[in-house]
């Protein structure tokens, strides 16, 4: 890429500068860096950084890259801009601070969007996620027409009122560091930078997994594996939610909100491949989210038991 | 006298809300004002994509003050009494009068209430419209517990003499109303003070925010048009979308781009819809009707008069686009191949857990599509053909991305199948009619299919008494009995629906094949002669009348049905119908009375050499002048004849009852003029239940 076509010095000119720059803003803000969390999720909001930190009264500041999948999505890498698999960027601040939308414009700024020759619009977007059993208000933000983020202040995680409310921002970043690198084609984005002694793109990357899943997802992972896989993590979340919150080994009172979380997070991953395989009707697909919110749920409240959800002694 | 300017400044207000929400703060403010004693004389509110604003003209400056009369205990009462009452009205024993009464002397209060000053009425009368705000939905923010619909930054309230603003005073939640607003978001950042509502609009307009949203559709509009004419294209109009885009704006600016050539070849429907639904951009065609450019309304003026900003909205179309045309073409391979790939994947896809599955009640459709055709004038093999790919789009991946394209895509998957013309346009007409304004199919294999799909769902749910109640109908029942009705109707169909229904309902108890299953089709009826009434009440036919015809076997069939109640109708708005209603109604009183208290049927027939008088030979002779003719107008389905004859006997009827008493003395005339009013009531009776008609 020459300085003809981007003729901003300050623009980013890889894949991986958009993150890092990310990183760089909201690490400045304050946010705790970190890290992905280690399971197959179909979004950043389910890192439990997100999800069981959005819980009870104690303060939180974190931001991070959540590798997502969405099973559906997958085009067999012929796509140039949906993908199985892609990442999210996520900020999460409880409370949310009251200037917020400035500090998120902010981030764009660092990526080189330059504000006064684009358009910023935030656009009503109201999430909900019947798995988590949350919702919140807020907007997608759209940069010249394309939605760059979404932009979240959380009322109910687990089905609990969230008190204080969280700030979310969750950016997509395959699209926008296409749309700051100026690349049509996700495909042949920069992943690292162009001049590097091995130059090599998004779809160097990511291309031949892209078809290997989508074969997988679509046409050949066992339905009836799944679906055992489904109900087996759904026993497991609910036996540990069922252990006593005293730990007989250390005598100490440990709730295994995390541990059974995970199986949450498995369960709710297995529905979206089922999904994607279309063995699940309209019916059966309310009760398979149903049966996913009900684990949320239960996670949530064992998380709010915990001294990071704002159990303590004395309040007990 | 002074002027209040209200602004409430927020993060971003979802764009369908703005309207409401400036009309509401309006009425509350307004109504609680004056519910504490202030005037205005005029009133305006606006909104924004961040702001709700309210200007009151000539509020009056302080409220006026009144006096109250309060009667206590008596003067004699115990201490505790009296005590309690000075507590109450906050005066002392010296303060109060007295009041002499039938029952002894009464203390008495006099509390004036002093006239309060606006400002503390404002205050108050604002923190309670913040506070109690009806948002469709609103949310907290940050640790705060006020809810607004996104959390609100600013306060602004200033009330305006002529020697300056003043700020009244007033915190809600930390937030301290001041006489500051924000401009433009990116184009003019900082806050501005103000002082009156004029200032106020003016140097929002420097700021670039163009305060009245019905100035910012217009300027779209109008923008977009002489844009759209200079290059040669008219923009589709779209009013729903233009209040949208109005509200997502403070300082709207049009670009006008091209859709990239490799997607002109989408359906326009596509087009429009991936446009609209996606990126709300309006649709541009050419002189030949064919879409070829996107209209999109930026928010802001730049360097680049827009270029930066209208490229990227033509990337992020080309994208959008590039999925539509990945669907449109896979779905076409799967069209070409006959669309049993749908057909099959419609299986696996839940219709209602107790109705089963998509293809179940695609076959059912298409059978009794099959039984339908030759009472619609249909062809029966092109109408089961036509069920059965009607709904073969729902399983596409079009309309699986929008929803709102299900039959417009069968119709071009069928066309691109290569299936007849009449099976093609049944897969979109068949849905209609959706809404009161929804043009109801008319060319018979369309008819058959609508009405198939239309009889089995109302069947189907009946049978598993899933039934609407009150305003709950979650599978659009109420619409699909309206869609019968008005199928039925502008077709001039004559059939019987219970015959209709039948079929549909062996069949599904042979799906269902459970003890559950209930056979209910005259409580369906029922149902839809109901929805009929509704429908046939903005027709100018009262409810009695339809009553009145809902007798006989034939009720079923809808025309035919409401061909006898217009014909009624227009008789009951008469005064000879009027009137032969009364008489009608007076026969059967006497009628009525008289076989109870004799434990008799009075219709054996009267006898005319009976008749003493001339008014009954008369009445006589008319029945039997119009019976036949009746009959047969009833019997060739000329209902208007029918009632012009009926209405015929409202002269002689009224005559009988003017010169005869039909309780006589004489046992054997009062038995013939009983048997005579039977006469009456049953030729009547022809024509309706006529006790059903309401004086």
């Amino acid at each position: 890429m020459n300085r003809q076509d981007n003729p901003r010095a300050d623009a980013p000119r890889s894949f991986q500068e958009v993150i890092l720059r990310l990183q760089a803003y909201w690490a400045a803000q304050g946010c705790a860096m970190l890290q992905p969390y280690d399971m197959e999720v179909g979004a950043g909001t389910f890192h439990p950084a997100t999800t069981l930190r959005a819980l009870g009264p104690v303060p939180w500041s974190a931001a991070y890259v959540q590798p997502s999948r969405r099973p559906t999505d997958g085009r067999y890498g012929d796509s140039p801009n949906r993908w199985q698999h892609y990442y999210q960027y996520q900020v999460i601040i409880k409370p949310s601070p009251p200037d917020l939308q400035e500090l998120y414009l902010g981030s764009l700024a660092a990526i080189g969007i330059d504000m006064d020759l684009h358009d910023i619009r935030f656009v009503e977007d109201d999430w909900e996620s019947p798995t988590l059993g949350a919702w919140g208000l807020g907007w997608e933000v759209w940069c010249d027409g394309m939605e760059v983020s979404q932009f979240t202040y959380f009322q109910q995680v687990g089905g609990h009122d969230c008190h204080p409310v969280s700030g979310e921002l969750t950016y997509g970043l395959e699209r926008l560091a296409m749309y700051v690198l100026g690349c049509d084609d996700g495909n042949e984005m920069p992943f690292n930078a162009p001049d590097a002694p091995i130059p090599l793109t998004y779809g160097d990357v990511f291309r031949e997994a892209e078809a290997q899943y989508a074969r997988w997802n679509f046409d050949v992972a066992d339905t009836e594996v799944l679906s055992r896989h489904f109900q087996e993590a759904e026993a497991h979340c609910h036996a540990i939610l069922s252990q006593p919150e005293i730990d007989p080994k250390t005598g100490r009172r440990i709730v295994m909100a995390q541990p059974a979380y995970d199986q949450c997070i498995k369960a709710s991953h297995i529905f979206n491949l089922l999904d994607a395989r279309g063995v699940i009707s309209v019916t059966e697909r309310q009760a398979y989210i149903g049966r996913v919110r009900t684990l949320a749920k239960a996670c949530a409240d064992a998380f709010v038991r915990t001294p990071p959800g704002g159990w303590s002694e004395g309040a007990a | 006298m002074s002027d209040l300017l209200i602004e409430l400044f927020s993060e971003e207000i979802p764009a369908r809300m703005q309207r409401r929400a400036a009309d509401d703060l309006k009425r509350l403010v307004t109504d609680g004002l004056v519910e504490a004693g202030l005037t205005y004389s005029g009133a305006i509110a606006h909104c924004t994509p961040r702001r709700l604003t309210l200007a009151l003209e000539g509020l009056t400056d302080e409220s006026p003050t009144t006096t109250e009369e309060r009667r206590g205990p008596r003067v004699d009462a115990p201490q505790k009494a009296v005590e309690g009452f000075l507590r109450s009205t906050g005066l002392t024993l010296e303060q109060l009068g007295q009041v002499e009464e039938k029952k002894g002397t009464f203390l008495l209060a006099r509390i004036t209430h002093p006239g309060r000053p606006a400002p503390q009425i404002v205050a108050e009368v604002l923190e309670r419209t913040i506070r109690e705000f009806p948002w469709p939905k609103s949310m907290r923010w940050g640790d705060g517990s006020l809810r607004w619909v996104r959390p609100l930054r600013s306060i602004l309230c200033i009330l305006v003499r002529e020697d300056g603003a003043e700020i009244v005073p007033l915190t809600v939640d930390g937030i301290a109303a001041c006489d500051t607003t924000e401009g433009h978001r990116f184009m003019s950042p900082g806050r501005i003070r103000v002082t009156s509502f004029d200032d106020y609009e003016a140097k929002l307009k420097r700021a670039k925010v163009i305060l009245a949203s019905e100035e910012r559709a217009e300027a779209i509009r109008q923008d977009a048009a002489n844009q759209g004419f200079a290059a040669g294209l008219e923009i589709v109009p779209d009013e729903g979308l233009l209040a949208e885009v109005a509200g997502l704006v403070e300082w709207p600016v049009v670009l006008m781009g091209r859709i990239a050539e490799e997607y002109l070849d989408l359906p326009p429907e596509v087009l429009q819809t991936s446009m609209r639904e996606h990126q709300k951009f309006f649709s541009a065609r050419d002189k030949s009707g064919r879409i070829t450019h996107f209209v999109t309304v930026a928010n802001r003026e730049t360097a680049d008069h827009g270029a930066t900003i209208l490229a990227g909205n033509g990337r992020v179309l080309s994208a959008r686009l590039a999925d539509a045309k990945f669907f449109w073409e896979n779905d076409l391979r799967v069209a070409k191949a006959g669309m049993d790939h749908w057909l099959d994947a419609l299986s696996n896809v839940t219709f209602h857990a107790k109705l089963g599955s998509q293809r179940d009640r695609i076959e059912r459709i298409a059978a009794l599509a099959r039984d339908i055709a030759p009472a619609v004038g249909a062809d029966p093999d092109l109408a089961e053909r036509a069920a059965r790919l009607a709904k073969a789009d729902l399983a596409s991946e079009m309309v699986y991305e929008f929803p709102e394209l299900q039959g417009v895509m069968g119709r071009y998957y069928a066309e691109a199948a290569g299936e007849p013309a009449e099976v093609a346009a049944a897969a979109s007409a068949h849905y209609a009619p959706l809404g009161p304004s929804d043009e109801v199919p008319t060319a018979p294999v369309s008819v058959a299919v609508a009405m198939a799909d239309k009889l089995d769902t109302l069947v189907g749910f009946w049978a598993i008494d899933e039934k609407p109640t009150g305003s709950k109908d979650p599978y659009a029942l109420r619409r699909a009995a309206l869609g019968v009705i008005r199928v039925v109707l502008d077709n001039k169909i004559k059939a019987s629906l219970m015959k209709l229904m039948e079929p549909a309902g062996v069949m599904l108890t042979g799906f269902l094949n459970k003890s559950g299953f209930k056979q209910s089709h005259e409580d369906l009826l029922s149902f839809i002669h109901d929805r009929l009434k509704v429908h046939l009440r903005d027709e100018g036919i009262r409810h009695d009348v339809i009553d009145a015809c809902l007798t006989g076997d034939r009720t079923d069939d809808l025309t035919d049905l409401v061909a006898r109640a217009r014909a009624l109708n227009d008789v009951v708005k008469t005064g000879d119908g009027e009137n032969l209603i009364q008489g009608y109604r007076r026969a059967k009183n006497i009628l009525t009375q008289a076989e109870e208290a004799d434990g008799v049927e009075y219709s054996y027939g009267a006898e005319r050499k009976l008749a003493e008088t001339d008014e009954e030979r008369a009445l006589f002779d008319a029945i039997e002048t119009a019976r036949p003719r009746i009959d047969a107008a009833l019997a060739s389905e000329e209902y208007p004849a029918a009632m012009s004859a009926l209405a015929g006997l409202r002269t002689p009827i009224d005559a009988f009852f003017e010169a005869v008493q039909v309780n006589a003395e004489n046992a054997i005339l009062r038995r013939n003029r009983l048997n005579m009013l039977s006469e009456i009531v049953r030729t009547c009776e022809k024509l309706g239940d006529l006790s059903q008609i309401s004086a």
